[in-house]
């Protein structure tokens, strides 16, 4: 139950947070930890769901913009990074980074907490 | 706590952070900053427009006066309609920055030489140049007489406020994409930048004058006499535009070449410079514009037509608008940078331009006293430099800082400090109208609001660098060309070589006055045009600059076309604009086939000139001759002349095709079809031409093998991203025409919009660009003109009223402008 709030509190939390385009592009890593401090769970637990919690936040943000723009600048950006010009890799790409650092800020989370 | 395993996570938190928050070096450039970029809610997914966004919108903004709308059409297209001038221009700059905030302030500061700025230490060179140019201070200049003309200061003034308002609620989120690709934020736009603008087009349009320096250097390889065969004076198969035969009035100013000049200025005495800019101006830049009387249209009415030829870039150099006040109802291309319309028509009258090719950029050769250059040579005596200082900004780097030698023979651009690859310790000045004080949105500002033929001439009066060719038709029935510039009175060949920077006697002596340019008003013929031709014939009083400024073909075919040419619609303009039929190679093809030597052809080289034989000499994508027709001419070209012109280490300028094409047509007895590097051996045209075949063949095999040889593919068309990024850019487009062709679209460059005007009530007008109305790689509206330039078909416009555009089923998306 814990590891399904902290997933669904960590993506509304970071969402929220990016609506503020004033703050930094990391500033969900903040409610992230926050979100691992509150809800205690094993560290890689927390891993785990700071790491769903963005990939699939990033993820579905980017692939519902991609499907409404028709993968048009997608594809030109698939191809300027080294992506061969796949805008399902680049959505990939985009989830997993999202996904890396919601987890690594997690884990920090957890780590802070855990006595 | 779990106080190890905490630091060590949180170290690598931020070290993940942090590593995806920098630029990565990758290759010669940096990769944006990752974790920001990829941001859904910050980065560049931010830009993927949703296809069916709707720009609909209620803007509130203090900076109008009255409340004022905006409709946008199903191009994209925006119709302003507002009470007053001042706020028209407002929405034209907020609108400018809407779809095209990068683009412009890019434009700008390539312009202003700040490119280092944003790009790093690799745009050094190009920076130096355009400073050393003295580009910013023509700007300044420019801009304090812009400042002394109430009108078009309030103009840029309202305009550079609308731009600002854009950027001042501009959110980070909504940058545009190549701001998050390099990283860097706009700055506030200010009126200078819309004068360094304008610089750009003088610098892109006024390159001529760089050719001065390569000329002179083949003048001292060559000699004189040679010289002057290879570059005569003027081209037979020049159509002039106003016609031969048509008399002028003496001229007013009296000019006088110097005692010395021949021993001095026509000799090979002096050595050569090696200096090469780093950025030369596309030698094909240049337009086709033309005006028919309605007694050769069928409506009765004139038309008008104008594709200005420039390099083509995503963002389009130009914007689509419509700008309607209770002073004006204007349509046409503007300039995302400046305000008003720059080609285009309103109720009353319709106008083009092209360029006049006139030099009007000169080299001086300055003697120093030493090399702190406080001191110059001046008319016998010992001169005070001015020093001009430029900071240029290097990103990651410290400054670099100029210190200009400004002398009365202008900035000093080549010195010990900046070589260029000139190593022989020449000092050079340049002297350039753009230089001086002018007004030239003026012009544009006065065409808008012109009613008919007088306004025109007032309009066009003061307009200065970069001297255009400003082609009109009203719908009162008045069809008119002018030349009009500010054109140096030079004694003949003035500045066609680097001049002694000494004394006065090489200085410019004079400017022709406006009324002693070149004018037609409505010619018995029915006609006007102009496509860079020489404008006048040998009687016009005044030195025009060298014969390889004016390419002559184009213009010809018009000419020819036009006089053809009765019951004419639009959409014949629109064909005769994206014909591609070739003249040159209509003169050239019987001399290959007459010379080549065909008891000493194989299978392969005859296959080639049946191909030729059979060709209807028309530039068009799918046809394989024209390819071969362009390698072979090429290889007889560069064989002709390449034993003379290797000769020097030096850079050189090579004769124009059409001297060559000309001498060949008078007598195929060429001089320089001789080989000087074989002395026992004497080659002969028929040598050169039979062997130039032996040599295409297999490299037409290798492009056949390759599938290219059609010439769509062999000339490859693409308009490039100004970052010159490919996923940005559009390549090989089918397109045809090429140089000399009146479609005058190569590789990079051509028809950068086209335009048909028909001057009925109300107007009716035709229009293609080849971009789109946005600058956002990421919208629909980045590129969606483009396929129909590409394939030669125009958009009938809306040129409408307010009352028609709030129900028109065209008319998409609505900004309603309400005053905060």
């Amino acid at each position: 139950m814990k590891f399904y709030v902290s997933i669904i509190l960590i993506a509304l939390l970071s969402y929220a947070a990016g609506l503020f385009p004033v703050l930094p592009w990391w500033s969900f890593t903040i409610c992230t930890l926050v979100v691992a401090v509150a809800i205690p769970q094993r560290p890689i637990k927390s891993f785990i769901s700071g790491f769903i919690a963005l990939f699939l936040l990033w993820g579905i943000l980017a692939f519902i913009i991609d499907l409404n723009n028709q993968h048009l600048l997608s594809a030109k950006v698939a191809n300027i990074l080294p992506l061969n010009g796949s805008f399902e890799l680049l959505i990939g790409l985009t989830a997993f980074i999202g996904g890396l650092i919601g987890g690594l800020a997690a884990l920090t989370g957890s780590y802070l907490r855990k006595k | 706590m779990r106080l190890i395993p905490f630091l060590i996570s949180a170290a690598v938190t931020t070290g993940v952070i942090a590593a995806l928050n920098v630029q990565l070096p990758a290759g010669k450039t940096k990769t944006p900053r990752l974790g920001y970029f990829l941001s859904p809610q910050q980065g560049f997914w931010q830009n993927a427009e949703a296809f069916n966004s709707s720009y609909t919108k209620e803007i509130k903004i203090a900076g109008i006066h009255t409340n004022a709308e905006v409709y946008l059409d199903d191009r994209l297209v925006p119709h302003i309609y507002a009470a007053n001038d001042a706020d028209a221009y407002f929405i034209q700059g907020y609108l400018h920055a809407k779809f095209r905030l990068w683009q412009m302030e890019f434009q700008a500061n390539a312009a202003g030489g700040r490119l280092s700025e944003i790009l790093g230490p690799s745009m050094l060179p190009t920076d130096k140049y355009f400073r050393r140019l003295g580009m910013v201070y023509g700007a300044e200049r420019a801009l304090e007489m812009i400042n002394k003309n109430e009108t078009t200061k309030s103009a840029m003034d309202a305009y550079t406020s609308g731009v600002n308002a854009y950027i001042h609620n501009l959110k980070d989120n909504e940058l545009p994409f190549e701001y998050k690709l390099l990283d860097y934020k706009p700055e506030a736009w200010t009126n200078l930048k819309t004068a360094l603008f304008l610089k750009f087009m003088s610098f892109d349009l006024t390159g001529q004058g760089d050719d001065d320096l390569l000329m002179t250097n083949t003048r001292n390889v060559l000699g004189w006499e040679t010289f002057k065969q290879l570059f005569p004076e003027r081209a037979d198969s020049l159509d002039p535009i106003i016609p031969k035969g048509t008399p002028f009035a003496k001229a007013s100013v009296a000019v006088k070449m110097p005692a010395n000049a021949d021993s001095v200025y026509f000799s090979s005495n002096a050595t050569g410079t090696e200096a090469i800019p780093p950025v030369i101006p596309n030698r094909n830049n240049g337009s086709n514009n033309w005006a028919v009387s309605g007694s050769k249209t069928k409506s009765g009415k004139p038309i008008l037509c104008n594709d200005p030829h420039l390099g083509l870039n995503l963002p389009s150099l130009w914007y689509e608008i419509q700008i309607t006040t209770p002073t004006q109802n204007t349509y046409g291309a503007s300039f995302p940078g400046a305000p008003c319309v720059v080609i285009g028509f309103n109720d009353s009258i319709a106008w083009g331009v092209t360029n006049a090719g006139r030099d009007v950029k000169d080299f001086y050769e300055i003697q120093f006293k030493d090399t702190t250059m406080q001191e110059y040579r001046f008319n016998g005596a010992w001169k005070k430099t001015e020093f001009r200082k430029e900071i240029i900004k290097i990103r990651d780097q410290p400054d670099d800082i100029e210190n200009i030698a400004m002398t009365v023979f202008g900035p000093v651009m080549y010195d010990h400090s900046y070589k260029n690859k000139n190593e022989d310790g020449r000092y050079l000045a340049v002297r350039w109208t753009a230089h001086d004080p002018s007004n030239e949105m003026n012009t544009f500002y006065q065409l808008d609001h012109a009613k008919n033929y007088t306004d025109y001439l007032a309009a066009t009066n003061t307009f200065d660098c970069p001297g255009q060719n400003f082609v009109f038709a009203s719908v009162s029935g008045d069809i008119a060309i002018r030349q009009q510039g500010k054109f140096v009175a030079k004694w003949r060949r003035q500045g066609d070589f680097i001049m002694p920077g000494t004394d006065s006697s090489y200085l410019w002596q004079g400017f022709i006055p406006a009324a002693e340019n070149p004018l037609m008003l409505n010619p018995a013929r029915g006609f006007v045009s102009s496509a860079n031709q020489m404008a006048v014939d040998s009687t016009y009083p005044y030195y025009l600059g060298r014969s390889a400024n004016f390419p002559v073909y184009r213009g010809y075919l018009i000419n020819r076309a036009l006089k053809n040419l009765n019951q004419i619609t639009p959409l014949d303009m629109e064909m005769l604009q994206t014909e591609t039929y070739n003249v040159f190679a209509e003169l050239a093809r019987p001399l290959l086939l007459k010379l080549a030597d065909e008891s000493k052809l194989n299978n392969d080289e005859k296959k080639c000139i049946e191909i030729l034989s059979k060709w209807d000499l028309k530039n068009d994508t799918d046809e394989k001759a024209p390819t071969i027709f362009r390698l072979w001419w090429d290889t007889v070209y560069r064989d002709t002349y390449a034993d003379e012109f290797s000769k020097s280490k030096l850079p050189l300028s090579w004769p124009e095709q059409n001297t060559l094409l000309e001498a060949l047509l008078k007598n195929t007895e060429y001089p320089f079809a001789d080989n000087v590097n074989t002395p026992d051996i004497k080659e002969t045209m028929t040598d050169v031409v039979t062997n130039a075949l032996h040599k295409i063949v297999p490299e037409i095999r290798k492009i056949e093998n390759d599938d290219k040889l059609e010439w769509g593919k062999f000339k490859s068309t693409h308009i490039s991203h100004l970052l010159k990024i490919p996923a940005l850019s559009r390549l090989d487009l089918p397109i045809g025409g090429g140089d000399g062709i009146i479609n005058a679209t190569t590789s990079n460059h051509g028809p950068s919009w086209r335009m048909v005007v028909q001057l009925t009530s109300p107007v009716e007008a035709y229009a293609v660009y080849p971009g789109g109305e946005s600058g956002n790689p990421g919208s629909r509206y980045y590129d969606s003109f483009v396929d129909s330039w590409a394939t030669g078909t125009y958009y009938p416009v809306l040129f409408i009223k307010k009352q028609e555009a709030m129900h028109h089923s065209r008319m998409k998306w609505h900004m309603n402008f309400i005053k905060a």
